[in-house]
């Protein structure tokens, strides 16, 4: 077995990479929501100026990325690799961004699961010895995602009682092989599970099997258990695929205590504001955790957090062609 | 955790192998699961606000009506301006950002009368204008609106020929 290796799908980083600098920027939803201060950027509105929202997720995007870079007091030119995804048909948003960067750039498309993933593939890359630098990045958008899932943003819908609602934001991360900062010390890589769920406006109980997954893949190969984090954060199974997640590991003998929250529902008052079930998208898991919960490590609040941001890999050509839901879920282990 | 009808379901497939059979079962197990957990709409309220939004658009459109036949249009020419209204209702509704606001609080209330056929279109033509006049707007302006007039269409030349051949 690769000397880095444990169990099935777990990797340990034997220099563990450092998160060295965070950009977060959110839209105006989540500016109204309990986490808003610790966001960098707070958009005045979904279009932040551009013509498109499209454009409009580019661009907050690439801002988050060079707030990160700035604020890991580098210049651009000592970043290795840009690895970036988001939600969109061939991840425009991260070409389009890597195209003002100008930085060696992996796009990379795990649905809601990019922030996880990206941070999964850095750290291999920066405790493999190929970089000294890897930003990570990924973007959601709240009108980019209903136009190209779900329907027009005008129309006259009423949410499913499943349904939720695409972030808008973008999130960026700065990893580094040396400096001083919280340290990404394991990742487990998930695999596609898929239950045969078919409801587009249920991704939360969809996801759910691949989070239990990758969870308890996790604890078989570290040994750990839930006790040992202070806190086991999902990316954006909102209300209703969290009880579901619950549900699925209790049937195995794990137990989901307190330290078990979810990105989806810490982002928005779901009771005062229209989100559905709660938040989902890219930026879903990547602005709480480099947003919120990074802040929460250096205050103390947290020693060690075990990140499983999900994903769901269908397009709206393959459910209007009746397929089931192909879920994937990626873990990371951060530790102050 | 699979349940008794969920192993009933996949022991008379013959044709798989064990382990996709334990897959088959494993799906319909949690397929279960998730539709008895699932928290259901709340159908009182939802029924009783479309019920009075709807109501409340169709006494709006009745008041036009009354307006063109006090103006002395009889009710079959009466008819045709008052669509007119109400449709030009809807779309100056939805370009203001309000009926898909009415929809997510009415339901079928907003979707129903002519003035939720009115923002199908104009919610899918304000989306796609962004990328163009041709290949985005004129389009894809029906992507909603379309399959309703197809079918309505389909229905009516269905209906006729029953009357057609019912009563020679």
């Amino acid at each position: 077995m690769p000397a880095k290796k444990l169990g099935r799908s777990t990797v340990k980083f034997a220099s563990p990479p450092i998160i060295v600098g965070t950009g977060t920027v959110v839209g105006p939803v989540e500016g109204k929501g309990p986490l808003a201060s610790d966001f960098d950027v707070v958009l005045p509105d979904h279009a932040y100026g551009e013509r498109t929202p499209e454009k409009s997720e580019t661009k907050i995007l690439e801002q988050a990325a060079k707030i990160a870079i700035e604020r890991a007091k580098i210049e651009k030119s000592m970043v290795d690799y840009y690895m970036a995804g988001d939600l969109l048909n061939q991840i425009i948003s991260a070409g389009y961004s890597a195209r003002q960067l100008s930085i060696p750039y992996f796009g990379l498309y795990g649905a809601c699961s990019t922030c996880a993933m990206s941070l999964a593939l850095a750290g291999m890359v920066i405790d493999g010895g190929f970089a000294d630098y890897v930003l990570v990045a990924c973007s959601s958008h709240y009108q980019t995602a209903e136009r190209q899932y779900r329907y027009p943003i005008e129309l006259n819908i009423q949410r499913k009682t499943t349904s939720q609602y695409t972030v808008t934001g973008a999130g960026a991360a700065v990893l580094a092989s040396s400096g001083t900062g919280p340290k990404l010390t394991h990742a487990t890589v998930g695999k596609v599970v898929d239950l045969g769920l078919k409801d587009v406006h249920d991704m939360g109980g969809a996801m759910a099997p691949a989070a239990a997954d990758t969870l308890l893949t996790h604890f078989a190969d570290t040994g750990r258990g839930p006790k040992d984090y202070d806190l086991i954060l999902t990316g954006d199974l909102a209300s209703f695929g969290s009880e579901m997640l619950k549900e699925l590991v209790r049937d195995n003998g794990v137990e989901l205590g307190a330290n078990y929250r979810d990105c989806g529902l810490m982002l928005f008052d779901t009771k005062s504001q229209h989100v559905g079930a709660g938040g989902s998208g890219c930026a879903c898991s990547a602005v709480v955790t480099f947003g919120h919960v990074l802040k929460e490590m250096e205050k103390g609040t947290y020693k060690n957090v075990l990140l499983v941001a999900t994903g769901a890999l269908m397009s709206p050509l393959s459910c209007q062609q009746g397929e089931s839901i192909p879920c994937v879920a990626h873990a990371v282990v951060i530790e102050a | 955790m699979a349940s008794e009808k969920a192993k009933k379901q996949v022991s008379n497939l013959p044709h798989m192998t064990q382990a996709s059979q334990e897959e088959k079962r494993r799906q319909l197990a949690y397929k279960e699961l998730v539709q008895k957990r699932k928290p259901r709409p709340r159908y009182l309220r939802n029924v009783l606000v479309a019920f009075v939004v709807g109501g409340a658009i169709a006494i709006l459109g009745q008041v036009v009506l009354e307006f063109f036949k006090s103006r002395g249009l009889d009710l079959n020419a009466a008819s045709a301006p008052t669509l007119a209204v109400m449709t030009l209702v809807g779309v100056v509704a939805t370009g203001l950002g309000i009926y898909d606001e009415l929809g997510e609080f009415a339901g079928a209330g907003a979707a129903v009368p002519i003035t939720g056929f009115a923002n199908t279109i104009v919610a899918a033509a304000m989306d796609f204008k962004r990328e163009g006049w041709v290949l985005g707007m004129g389009a894809k302006m029906f992507i909603i609106a379309g399959p309703v007039i197809v079918y309505a269409t389909l229905a009516g030349v269905a209906v006729a020929a029953i009357k057609f051949i019912a009563s020679p």
